[in-house]
């Protein structure tokens, strides 16, 4: 049977050229960079070194990059280091609708401590309007924090206004790019914003590396004291392997930041063309254009996610939803919510993300799985049916 | 994907029972698209006893196996033994149910018990 991932963005293998850099520092090279002996030299090169070539991807500079384990430990260093270590002018913080949780369940636990929170809501296709943003900011704003793409929907945010209204309001800006870096241009300066997450193991680097941007002068505090590792940012060993590694990736994405997400690009428009061709009743979710090269975001109308799910897995073809029942919490998609997606359409989300080993073969083949799956479902869907009755009483009048 | 028992796989990829009955004796629905799950059940009794029970559903793996366990068990017994299917009995049949699906998705017995009354009521109009 065929195996074929379509969930790249829950994980991706590492590049053959990730886990040759990592391999010597396991044994060879396994010393403390903190070491003052020769054995620290080269565990302390590498991670200079995968420093310089993380910042290369985001445009910042070396000693503005801090390696965390995962993007949300950056997130949640972004939002609360920033507070403990900023004057305290205000209480009030913006964010979109539709960040990830390690951001809103932050701003969450802030709201019980007393802060102001706004969540900016979003068009339909998940884009943040500078003017509401401007709007929202008051005398009391001490941080903005929008991220740059979103994961789920794909949608790419208008990050350099929205950071240019931070900036003339002199308010910190942070962006979670963890979904958007390695694949559309990341440039800080180009940009403006003053902290920005990112996650190695979403451009093929390994899991647990992790890294946030803190620009130069930027007041903040550790969430983990200890040691002065990371700048005193983030106490504790360098988990070395991985950072060489989450370097290396950085690298090979920095080099073929044009090619490699032109290529998954094209790729998913073929996909997405011939599922609307070949399947009645889809939906798309996110915006049309503005959106992250291999992500494809769909509703399948009149089904369930989870059901679709198991059924395509049954047939090799691995997908997420955005459900409420895959989801361990039982709640649908927020961010599907904020767009405007109605509960039904919610429920039937499919998440696609391609990748740089898809091929346009396995397109003939999901589409033709995913037409069976989703006739033998709706056929069985009580939603279907009242629709096919409806519309045959419509077609009557 | 959940832990599903071999027994709700079996249920869910060859689903029994599936469709709904032309002028049904009975009909109970249970769920809407918000929560996640729907079912719409459809009964034929004959002589006090279910001679037929289809459904439709719309939901997850485990709603779709509780459907067609429940069509299973309540085939051709009587109206007063179909009463007294729980939900909690069919999870069992089922050789259980993860416990976040036992809310959400194990409504079956409700809706065959909403079709039974229905066809209850459409009786005492009928007397």
């Amino acid at each position: 049977m065929k195996a074929i991932n379509l969930d790249y963005t829950a994980a991706a293998p590492l590049d053959q050229e990730v886990i040759q850099a990592m391999l010597p520092y396991f044994i060879e090279h396994y010393g403390n960079p903190s070491s003052g002996h020769s054995l620290g030299e080269k565990p302390r090169k590498a991670i200079d070194e995968a420093r310089e070539k993380v910042a290369r991807l985001i445009g910042a500079q070396a000693k503005e990059i801090i390696f965390t384990a995962t993007a949300s430990e950056a997130n949640n260093l972004a939002i609360k280091g920033l507070i403990a270590g900023g004057r305290k002018k205000g209480n009030h913080i913006i964010a979109s609708s539709i960040e990830h949780f390690s951001v809103l369940n932050q701003l969450k636990t802030l709201q019980k401590e007393g802060f102001e929170v706004t969540l900016l809501p979003v068009d339909r296709y998940g884009i943040v309007d500078p003017d509401q943003l401007a709007s929202a900011i008051t005398e009391q704003t001490i941080l903005i924090s929008i991220q740059t793409a979103n994961p789920e929907i794909g949608t790419i945010q208008p990050i350099e206004e929205l950071a240019a209204l931070a900036r003339e309001n002199e308010i910190p800006f942070h962006t979670d790019a963890a979904a958007a870096a390695g694949w559309i241009p990341i440039d800080v300066e180009k940009t403006g914003v003053d902290l920005l997450s990112l996650a190695g193991d979403q451009f093929y680097g390994p899991k647990g590396s992790a890294a946030l941007f803190v620009r130069r002068g930027t007041r903040m505090r550790p969430l983990i004291e200890g040691g002065i590792q990371e700048k005193g940012l983030r106490a504790g060993t360098e988990n070395v392997p991985a950072l060489v590694g989450m370097g290396e990736a950085a690298r090979l994405a920095y080099d073929s930041i044009e090619e490699r997400p032109k290529k998954i690009a094209d790729l998913r428009d073929q996909l997405k063309e011939s599922l609307f061709n070949e399947i009645p009743h889809l939906h798309l979710n996110g915006h049309p254009e503005q959106r992250l090269p291999r992500n494809l975001n769909i509703s399948v109308e009149f089904v369930e996610g989870e059901a679709l799910l198991m059924r395509l897995d049954m047939a090799g073809i691995y997908v997420s939803s955005g459900s409420s029942c895959t989801s361990q919490a039982l709640k649908s998609s927020h961010v599907l919510s904020a767009i405007g997606v109605s509960a039904e359409l919610a429920q039937g989300s499919l998440l696609l993300t391609l990748d740089k080993d898809s091929s346009a073969d396995d397109i003939t083949y999901i589409t033709g799985q995913l037409a069976q799956v989703a006739e033998l479902l709706r056929n069985m869907s009580p939603l279907y049916h009242q629709f096919m009755k409806e519309g045959n009483k419509n077609a009557r009048v | 994907m959940p832990e599903y028992s071999e027994k709700v796989m079996e249920h869910f990829t060859k689903p029994r029972n599936i469709g709904e009955i032309e002028e049904p004796d009975g009909v109970g629905e249970v769920g809407n698209p918000t929560c996640g799950d729907m079912m719409k059940f459809t009964i034929k009794v004959k002589d006090n006893r279910l001679e037929d029970v289809k459904y439709f559903t719309f939901g997850c793996g485990a709603a779709i196996a509780v459907s067609s366990m429940v069509s299973e068990m309540a085939k051709g017994k009587t109206i007063e033994d179909a009463l007294k299917i729980t939900n909690k009995q069919v999870a069992e049949e089922l050789g259980g149910l993860p416990g976040n699906k036992m809310h959400c998705s194990n409504l079956g017995a409700d809706a065959l018990h909403k079709a039974i009354e229905d066809y209850k009521e459409k009786q005492k109009v009928e007397a």
